[in-house]
């Protein structure tokens, strides 16, 4: 038997080499370079790990930079009013914030659209009437509706950390690729050609630059709990906020999930108790 | 094994009155209490049970998902978004679901590598084994279906790529196409009869899964050794409690890793891309399809070739039609399997060449795999050829040839000698 044994370990080589090879070769005809040119960093977020929770606050902070920044081009078309109870904010206190907001409605009995004040039921308003209107007032570019970017994006992890992360729980993808994007532009290498009217940032998935300019910066937005008015922090506050716009029971999802083990644990151990017992019995 | 005679009494009067007209109680006794099977199966024997579980667990979800769904192109993506956020308990729903179906093909995977293990296709079982296969078909038919209702981008496009492969069957490939479609792309009549079949698929599979069970219960279940029961007092146990509380287990370990997933990766097996909404005019960077499917992706575009009359012009079989005859191939040639292993001997446990080439076969399983998700260009391309000739080389060649050139270990007379024969092994260093 040893040399087939040995011929199996000679195929087995020959396939890693044609492997290695195959890689090699893919590596060199890559003219087309892959994006990201970078990776996306790994913050630490409140929400991560079996035990994750929402940091109210920063949420808050977050929402407070997207009305105040973001939401001049992108919408959150799957939020309501109502849903930011979510972040921590009471009856009144998203009654009031949906006041401030004029929503269409209609037709009335004379067959007229109306204007009326926002109610926690309507949606955000988002701030183009249509995509053919962001476009035209964002250079031909769609700024994205945020209401599930946080989960659309996610820079492929490849071999061998995604195995890893099946372990370590990792499913931060898509904040931490916001949060490297905000905080990550800079000027252009030389060598890198950047079309007009577009800014480079190596975190970009779809390219070396994006029509967006960097929309934050030290100081842009006051806050009133004394959180630093950095960018670092605006850029964590507002990619938590869309990960909760994107995913809202998150919480509730992880900590139902830790009764679920518990109970599973438990069970599985009881199981294999009873299954030890019952085979003791068998008589040869 | 199944045995002919019934070992059930009628307690009462009632299952008295019942098993006169209807011997429904009889037959559930018959077949999940008194069943004997072999004293001797392992824990890879649990994932038959866990896989009926699975599709209870995906249509009991299904059926919940269904009710809040909306199967049109304008409502579908809006609809699952709903079912997320406004529906109580959707998102667990949805999560179990779209996980569940990735843990049911996990599961279906061991099992097939248990049967090809463990020789289970071979004589008397080959019926059995023919029937799994199909069900195995009509998961891909069902998942795939599926995978296109949320109607995301990975939805739209991959539906888009998968109907295509059937415009390269020469001469009535585009008529099927669009007949498949009701459309020349695809849209909304598409997404309404995929919703339609994903409701039916999974009853038909209930339908061919009764049949896997009763061809089981026909030749009862091979066992590690591989040797068939001859002394039914001494190498059987009667289903219950034995196997039920070993099925019980396996599940509720599998269950754990099910949790897992959905409660804290939930988004680990699915593709980003399946969170924007589909856009026919936005083709994604990659288009690659769910991962239980990679395999077989990889075989598809390892055909980059046409096949052509040597030393003209003529193509006989262009790249695109090869490549979709050699993807159905890699599934069709498990219906014959057990034609093609010609070995007599059962359990992998006794032949030891056919054990390294059923590793080397898995560990080729898996790279294809790998393979399928990388871009198919440059050396990818290559790998995948070599590995894909080695997939069907692995059937074609090493099966039949094995059957005579290999020298079996001893087979143990019987499962009992076998079992004696391991406990007194056991025990002794114990000592
Ligand atoms: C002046 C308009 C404008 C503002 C303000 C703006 N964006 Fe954008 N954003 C865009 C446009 C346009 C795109 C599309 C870029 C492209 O496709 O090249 C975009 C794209 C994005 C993307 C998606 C990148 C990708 O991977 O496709 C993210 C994330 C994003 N913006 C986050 C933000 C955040 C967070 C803010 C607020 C702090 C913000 N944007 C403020 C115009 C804006
Ligand atoms: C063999 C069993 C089944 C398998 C393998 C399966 C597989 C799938 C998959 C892969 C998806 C896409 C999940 C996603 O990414 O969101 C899906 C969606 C869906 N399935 Fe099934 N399914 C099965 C049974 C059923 C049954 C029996 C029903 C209904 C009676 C059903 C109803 C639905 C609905 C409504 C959706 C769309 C909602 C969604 O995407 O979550 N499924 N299925």
């Amino acid at each position: 038997m040893k040399p087939i044994f040995s011929k199996l370990t000679g195929l087995c080589v020959v396939v890693f080499l044609a492997m290695g090879v195959s890689g090699a070769f893919a590596a060199e005809e890559g003219e087309t370079p892959h994006y990201p040119i970078k990776k996306p960093r790994e913050a630490s977020w409140s929400f991560a790990g079996p035990f994750g929770k929402w940091d109210l606050g920063q949420l808050q902070r977050g929402y407070k930079v997207y009305t105040e920044v973001c939401s001049a081009c992108h919408s959150i078309d799957l939020i309501a009013f109502r849903n930011l109870s979510g972040l921590g904010y009471s009856e009144a206190q998203v009654k009031a914030i949906a006041a401030e907001y004029e929503v269409t409605d209609g037709p009335d009995e004379d067959g007229e659209m109306f204007e009326r004040t926002a109610v926690p039921s309507d949606r955000i308003p988002g701030p183009f009437a249509n995509d053919e209107a962001a476009k035209a007032s964002n250079g031909g570019a769609l700024p994205p509706d945020f209401s599930l970017l946080a989960k659309a994006r996610g820079v492929e992890r490849g071999f061998p950390l995604f195995v890893f992360d099946v372990f370590t729980m990792y499913a931060e993808n898509g904040p931490d690729y916001i949060n490297s994007l905000l905080t990550g532009y800079q000027e252009a290498p030389t060598h890198i050609e950047i079309s007009e009217g577009t800014y480079y940032n190596p975190y970009y998935v779809a390219g070396p630059s994006l029509a967006m300019a960097p929309p934050l910066d030290d100081g842009s937005v006051t806050y009133d709990d004394g959180a630093p008015e950095t960018l670092d922090q605006y850029s964590k506050d507002v990619s938590a906020f869309m990960m909760w716009a994107a995913e809202p029971f998150l919480v509730t999802r992880k900590s139902m999930g830790f009764k679920v083990m518990i109970y599973l644990l438990i069970f599985s151990l009881l199981l294999y108790l009873t299954k030890k017992k019952i085979f003791a019995g068998i008589k040869d | 094994m199944s045995g002919g005679h019934s070992e059930y009494n009628p307690s009462n009067g009632f299952t008295k009155w019942l098993d006169a007209r209807l011997p429904l109680p009889r037959f559930v006794y018959d077949s999940f209490i008194a069943y004997p099977v072999p004293r001797n199966l392992n824990g890879w024997y649990t994932f038959g049970a866990i896989l009926a579980i699975m599709l209870i667990v995906q249509i009991i979800t299904g059926v919940v998902l269904a009710m809040h769904y909306v199967a049109s192109t304008a409502g579908a993506f809006n609809s699952v978004e709903f079912i997320m956020r406004d529906v109580n308990y959707g998102w667990l729903m949805r999560r179990l679901h779209a996980n569940g179906a990735s843990m049911f093909f996990f599961a279906v995977y061991i099992h097939i590598f248990r049967g090809m293990y463990y020789g289970s296709y071979k004589n008397p079982r080959e019926v059995l084994w023919i029937l799994g296969v199909l069900i195995f078909l009509l998961m891909m038919a069902t998942a795939f279906m599926g995978y296109v209702l949320p109607w995301g981008q990975m939805s739209f496009w991959g539906a888009t790529v998968i109907t295509g492969f059937f415009s390269a069957i020469p001469l009535v490939g585009t008529t099927i196409q669009e007949w498949l479609l009701g459309g020349f792309a695809v849209g909304n009549p598409t997404l309404n009869r995929f919703f339609s079949l994903h409701y039916l698929l999974p009853f038909m599979i209930v339908g061919v899964v009764a049949l896997h069970v009763w061809a089981l219960h026909v030749t009862g279940q091979t066992n590690p050794t591989g040797v068939e029961v001859k002394n039914m007092k001494k190498e059987t146990v009667p289903f219950t409690p034995y196997a039920t509380i070993k099925d019980f287990l396996g599940l509720s370990l599998f269950f754990i890793v099910f949790a897992w997933f959905v409660f804290y990766l939930p988004d680990y097996m699915g593709h980003p891309d399946n969170y924007i909404r589909a856009n026919s005019l936005k083709t994604p960077a990659h288009i690659v399809p769910e991962w239980y499917f990679l395999p077989f992706y990889a075989i598809l575009r390892a055909i980059t070739f046409n096949i052509s009359i040597p030393f003209t012009d003529i193509v006989l079989i262009n790249s695109k039609l090869g490549g979709v005859l050699a993807m159905v191939g890699s599934i069709a040639i498990l219906f014959v399997l057990p034609w093609l292993d010609t070995s007599k001997v059962r359990s992998a446990s006794y032949r030891p060449l056919y054990k390294q080439f059923f590793w080397v076969f898995v560990v080729v399983s898996v790279l294809l795999g790998w393979l399928g998700s990388k871009p198919a260009d440059g050396g990818y391309v290559i790998a995948a050829q070599i590995l894909t000739a080695y997939y069907f080389a692995h059937f074609l060649i090493i099966l039949p040839w094995l059957g005579w050139y290999e020298k079996p270990k001893q087979v143990p007379p019987s499962i009992a000698d076998a079992v004696l024969k391991k406990k007194s092994t056991a025990a002794q260093p114990a000592e």
